[in-house]
């Protein structure tokens, strides 16, 4: 299943290294990673999807913790978040195919944000479903260059991130 | 204040209780140099850089203080790298400075130049790069704090040479501002009543202390537990000392060479209390056949090290030295004389196939081990190598006494002991202190008896000699066709290798001649090295092999099978 787990983090050299480098030598099975400013200055904000189950994901959250530059650490799975992810694709048009992208674009409500005599720049923000199914759409068309930037997440409601973040972990009763 | 780089370093050292550090010089490091005899603080010059990680390191465990290793950028600082390895996989606290280029080579393939933060990234609880003299102190302040606190571990800093150089305005921060550092505080209070309630009722539980209990100083706490809860306790390789090994619930050290007695308390037990054990795979074995009958407890300083190798039914975040004195008021008196008795009757049977029961005049490393606990009465630091002879230590010398066995584990780092031992007698200048190595590893570091000899230091080294690289001819005998590809090792005349380096020593080819070597060593007042040339193909048993479950043990033969 997979897992979001978004972390805050010192915004310094080396730090993205550090967090890559862990997901590297555990062996993680990370989807997607994408960094960006936070609502703090000096502190960034990143969303991470992690395939696993409940203990994968448990060992991620405890090591990312153990990151002296990591200052908090949520799974956001099992809360309603906002989910979304940005993508730029270039696909190619022709006189004859141009309309049919642009209303394929419109019915996504992607934009247009390049035109040149051969291709069409889409830019569309939304979901990984939703991107998945333009990108499946334009495809035939012919896709020349893509580019997603990977899932960024936050919590519905409340007041920020504030609510408590994963304590101690929790032993499975599960068998062994 | 006004002072350069190099003074804020050796001052903020001097403010942490930094009297002794272990290093070699370089032209990245040469400000550092230069402004160390302004300080009180000894510098004890290695003869390779990884001795040096390995003094500090054995100076820590020796100590509970952080060690302080010293080194060059380039190749000084590769140099470091097993030693830091060494020292994180067993959890103790070391800090590394390093030299680095000048700020504005950074990045240009320098003279010497090598981007050790970035390899010692996974090696490391933390580290830094300083390029601005500004934070040199906030990062010397910073660093000691990580490696000591919570789960200790090594810590590097790399600082520019051009910042050693500069001056600037010194002041050392007090408190240390961390957020992302986090030592855990949670509340234990309802952790601590499930386990007690789960402990009372037990009727086959079992204990087993690491390295954990000793780095939070609660040996103490332990046996308290154990004699209020009457209930035995396994020790892991590095958990050795955490409760005296003479105490009758005390079973010994566990795992892949553990007692058969041992491991089979460990898979024949309802309950499993892990007390700051990481459950490594020389200690479990396969994870899926861990603790068949056992519901398991796992307290740990780490929160990171819960349900990672073995998913546990408790889970109990909190440091030893709070956690065991909230369990001992709950737990209650219960009688275990059927588990007890039963333990009982398969120690007596391990016993019988003890080698030492054995007639015979052969030199077996055992009896040499056994004959260096009774020439001491154990009442010395034993710092063992890796291999055969780390295992025969563990199994035959009686430790009880608290930190009073440093050794590699986790990385199993051939070449420790004897850097190891120099940092021990620095940490603890009035005890005698002992290498037990093979003929392999302690070539390894073998040129660190010249450190030896300039420091004055009074150690004593006892090599098992058997020609191999004996662990791996083990293995290669048990589960590879006998074929001993790459493990027959030529070494030198070891005596007169000591000699050379102006060490008195011994060669021991017979069994008589044991005692009355070792009390020569024990009685003399500089260091001495007593090469055993043991019985070569002698193994290591008990074993579990490899992938087996751990109460799956090829054990001695009985004493009257025995040739
Ligand atoms: C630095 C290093 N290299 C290789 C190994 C693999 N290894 C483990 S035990 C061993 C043999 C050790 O031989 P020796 O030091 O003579 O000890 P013995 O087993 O014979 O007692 C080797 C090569 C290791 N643990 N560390
Ligand atoms: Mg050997």
């Amino acid at each position: 299943m997979k897992h979001t787990v978004v972390a805050l983090m010192e915004d310094k050299p080396g730090v993205l290294n550090r967090v890559s480098g862990l997901f590297r030598r555990r062996n993680y099975n990370i989807e997607s990673l994408s960094v960006g400013h936070s609502e703090t200055p000096g502190i960034s904000r990143m969303t991470v999807v992690v395939e696993g189950d409940e203990r994968v994901v448990d060992q991620v959250i405890h090591q990312l913790e153990k990151l002296i530059n990591v200052t908090q650490v949520f799974n956001v799975t099992h809360q309603p978040t906002v989910i979304r992810e940005l993508a730029l694709i270039k696909v190619k048009a022709t006189a004859g195919t141009r309309t049919e992208i642009m209303e394929l674009a419109n019915v996504f409500r992607a934009r247009i944000v390049d035109v040149s005599a051969t291709s069409l720049t889409v830019e569309i923000t939304g979901p990984e479903e939703k991107v998945n199914s333009l990108i499946g759409l334009l495809r035939p068309y012919g896709i020349e260059e893509l580019a997603r930037t990977g899932r960024v997440a936050m919590v519905r409601g409340g007041n920020g991130h504030s609510d408590e973040p994963d304590d101690a972990p929790q032993a499975t009763s599960e068998s062994k | 204040m006004r002072l350069t780089g190099a003074q804020m370093v050796w001052e903020s050292l001097v403010r942490e209780g930094v009297d002794t550090v272990f290093g070699i010089s370089g032209g990245a490091v040469i400000h550092l140099y230069h402004a160390l005899p302004e300080y009180p603080i000894h510098h004890v010059l290695m003869r390779h850089e990884q001795a040096a990680a390995h003094a500090a390191d054995g100076y820590a465990r020796a100590t509970g203080k952080v060690g302080v290793c010293l080194a060059t950028s380039g190749p000084g600082a590769t140099n470091l790298v097993t030693g830091l390895a060494t020292a994180y996989m067993d959890s103790s606290p070391v800090v590394a400075i390093t030299g680095q280029v000048a700020t504005p080579f950074i990045g240009t393939d320098a003279f010497q130049e090598v981007d050790i933060t970035g390899i010692t990234l996974p090696i490391t609880k933390h580290n830094y790069l300083v390029t601005d003299i500004r934070e040199l102190p906030v990062v010397i302040k910073q660093a000691f704090h990580i490696a000591r606190t919570g789960r200790p571990g090594p810590v590097l800093i790399d600082i520019a040479k051009d910042v050693q150089a500069a001056q600037g305005e010194y002041q050392y921060p007090d408190e240390v501002h961390l957020p992302g550092h986090r030592v855990p505080r949670n509340d234990i209070s309802s952790p601590v009543q499930q386990a007690a309630r789960m402990l009372n009722e037990a009727r086959r539980p079992l204990l087993i202390a690491g390295h954990g209990v000793i780095l939070a100083g609660a040996e103490h706490a332990l046996v308290q537990l154990v004699e209020k809860a009457n209930v035995p306790v396994v020790t892991t390789l590095l958990g050795i000392g955490a409760i005296p090994e003479t105490h009758p619930l005390c079973l010994g050290m566990a795992g892949m060479h553990g007692e058969a007695y041992t491991n089979l308390a460990m898979s024949e037990a309802d309950l499993i209390v892990s007390l700051g054990c990481r459950f490594d795979d020389r200690l479990t074995g396969p994870v899926s056949q861990f603790g068949r009958q056992a519901r398991i407890i796992h307290v740990d300083i780490d929160s990171a090290e819960i349900n990672k190798n073995v998913v546990v039914d408790l889970a109990l975040v909190g440091d030893l030295k709070d956690v065991l004195p909230a369990l001992i008021p709950l737990v209650e008196e219960r009688n275990r004389d059927e588990w007890l008795a039963r333990i009982g009757e398969w120690r007596e049977d391990s016993a019988k196939r003890d080698i030492l029961g054995r007639e015979s005049d052969d030199l077996v490393p055992q009896y040499v081990i056994r004959q260096l606990w009774y020439a001491t009465q154990g009442n010395v630091v034993v710092v063992s190598d890796v291999g055969q002879n780390q295992m025969w230590e563990a199994q035959y010398f009686i430790h009880h006494r608290r930190r009073a066995l440093i050794s590699s584990g986790g990385l199993g780092t051939m070449g420790f002991a004897l850097p190891a031992a120099i940092g021990v007698q620095f940490g603890l200048p009035h005890e005698q202190v002992w290498v037990t190595a093979g003929d392999g590893g302690f070539q390894m570091n073998i040129q660190e008896l010249a450190t030896v000899v300039q420091e004055k230091l009074p150690i004593k080294i006892a090599i098992l000699n058997n020609g191999y690289l004996g662990m791996v001819r083990q293995w290669q005998q048990l589960f590879f066709e006998g074929r001993y590809s790459g493990t027959p090792l030529l070494g030198p005349d070891f005596a007169q290798v000591a000699a050379a380096y102006g060490i008195p020593g011994l060669t021991v080819r017979e069994k008589s001649e044991v005692e009355p070597a070792i009390a020569r060593a024990v009685h003399s007042d500089g260091p001495f090295l007593i090469d055993f040339r043991i019985v070569q193909e002698e193994n290591v048993y008990p074993m579990v092999a490899p992938g087996a479950p751990i109460h799956t043990m090829i054990r001695r033969p009985e004493a009257s099978e025995q040739g």
